[in-house]
């Protein structure tokens, strides 16, 4: 059982890491649930006051036709122009990468970005689509039999944390 | 007990004809998902693409411009592919049976079909007939079926009443009108029944009243101003001149008279009160034009409300 990542210093470093390249005018869009909150978090720890959005894949996910429609979609907030932004997709786990090809179809449909970054906390390996971080504090290997979920406290200051889940 | 034949062996909604019948959970997670959907009417491109490569088809054998134009967008705003029969005007004025119009659409492999028809239990029968003969993957939304339902109109009816009142547990709700010939009374009432609206009151003339209506659990008012005191919600539904036979009714003048809804009527309702009508509306008939106008109607958004309810629909039983 490997050691279960720090999400709040995986925070902070992946803050670090990103903050030479954001600007005022970045816009970072987290991706519902955990990837939204982990955006919200760099948004205040970042100093810069990047935009700030939140996009829910459900629409356009691959497996609809075999799973149906996601349940519990939320609706995406996307509160300023894509056309020509410099935008950071901003999710928890990186995976088969079936979610950031869904993400980028959605961001595209409200406009062309002039660039387009991918900010995660661990990158889990198991890669189905040739998709890359463009920063990622942790690479951790898990067996495909188990999930890697981000967790929001809400008694806690909105403390995250990570839980790993057996399928 | 019999499965509700909407519902497939996971309780996922699979085809919709009637709200009658579904729980709270259902309708209420046809609303949450209509939500997400209203969203992608604002992007630069209005389309999602869960249904690329689905055919639906929309089988109306009664005439609706406005149903009808909702489910084409919809249906195109999931991407799917959305071929338009008004049969009224074609194979059935030839002679051709209902089941005999679906037989040949199914075999152009088609993947949904939204039926709207003058017999109750039309779309029904399809879906009956679909599943007896092994083509049960092809969807069917019924789209106002004779007098007995039409289930997109109530839900949007429901999504419209959440967006504006939040909660339907502290509500008392009028529907006025031609409740006798109006399948989306029957819907509407199903469904407010079903999300614990605790005051559902019916106003109309005696003679626009089905038998056995007080069994619904609604609260029957044949006067109006004794009807619209303290409601929240008023529900206008359209005079129906085609379906009528014989003498329902006086003067359309008569009837505005005693149930048209008036500023002077509505004032008897709350001061946040919403005004509603599922259209086409008849002015000076069953609503004054400054009401349907004015600053408590929400009548045009229900009607983009109802292209989101819509895509709800339509992706979650393409997806069931």
């Amino acid at each position: 059982m490997p050691t279960l990542p720090d999400a709040t210093a995986l925070c902070a470093q992946l803050a670090a890491a990103m903050r030479p390249s954001i600007t005022p005018q970045t816009a970072l869009v987290g991706i519902h649930t955990g990837g939204a909150w982990i955006a919200e978090r760099l948004h205040r720890e970042l100093g810069i006051k990047p935009l700030l959005g939140s996009i829910d894949v459900a629409f356009y996910r691959d497996d609809y036709h075999q799973r149906g429609l996601h349940k519990g979609a939320k609706t995406s907030n996307i509160p300023f122009d894509v056309e020509g932004a410099h935008i950071v997709i901003v999710d928890d786990v990186l995976y088969t990468g079936r979610t950031i090809r869904a993400a980028l179809n959605e961001l595209f449909d409200y406009g062309r970005p002039a660039r387009v970054d991918l900010a995660v906390l661990v990158d889990r390996g198991g890669r189905e689509l040739p998709v890359a971080a463009t920063w990622c504090p942790q690479a951790l290997t898990l067996p495909a039999s188990q999930t890697l979920v981000l967790e929001r406290n809400s008694n806690d200051g909105e403390a995250l944390s990570f839980r790993i889940t057996e399928k | 007990m019999k499965r509700n034949p909407q519902l497939n062996a996971h309780g996922e909604l699979q085809h919709l004809i009637t709200l009658e019948g579904l729980s709270r959970e259902i309708l209420s997670a046809i609303l949450d998902t209509a939500e997400p959907f209203a969203e992608v009417a604002e992007r630069e491109v209005k389309k999602v693409p869960l249904l690329r490569g689905k055919s639906v088809f929309n089988l109306f054998f009664e005439n609706s411009t406005r149903t009808r134009t909702t489910f084409e967008i919809a249906a195109k705003r999931l991407s799917a592919d959305v071929i338009n029969l008004n049969i009224n005007t074609s194979s059935a004025a030839k002679g051709e049976s209902l089941l005999d119009t679906v037989d040949n659409l199914a075999a152009m492999q088609a993947d949904m079909f939204v039926v709207r028809h003058a017999s109750s239990g039309a779309p029904y029968l399809i879906a009956q007939h679909l599943a007896a003969t092994g083509r049960s993957h092809i969807r069917v939304v019924n789209a106002g079926d004779g007098r007995h339902a039409h289930p997109t109109q109530g839900l949007l009816d429901m999504y419209t009443i959440r967006h504006y009142k939040k909660d339907f547990t502290r509500l008392t709700v009028a529907v006025v009108g031609d409740v006798l010939h109006s399948r989306v009374a029957r819907s509407q009432i199903h469904a407010l029944r079903t999300l614990g609206v605790p005051e559902i009151r019916v106003i109309a003339p005696r003679t626009l009243l089905p038998a056995g209506v007080a069994d619904m659990g609604v609260r029957v008012f044949q006067d109006m101003k004794e009807g619209l005191k303290g409601v929240d919600v008023v529900m206008m539904l359209r005079l129906q001149n085609e379906r009528m036979q014989g003498a329902l009714l006086p003067s359309p003048q008569e009837y505005f008279k005693y149930y048209g809804l008036t500023p002077e009527k509505l004032r008897l309702a709350k001061p946040d009160a919403i005004v509603m009508h599922p259209g086409p509306m008849n002015r000076g008939i069953e609503i004054d034009s400054a009401v349907a106008d004015g600053a408590h109607s929400v009548i045009l958004p229900q009607v983009t409300f109802g292209i989101a309810v819509r895509m709800a629909v339509m992706s979650m039983l393409a997806g069931s």
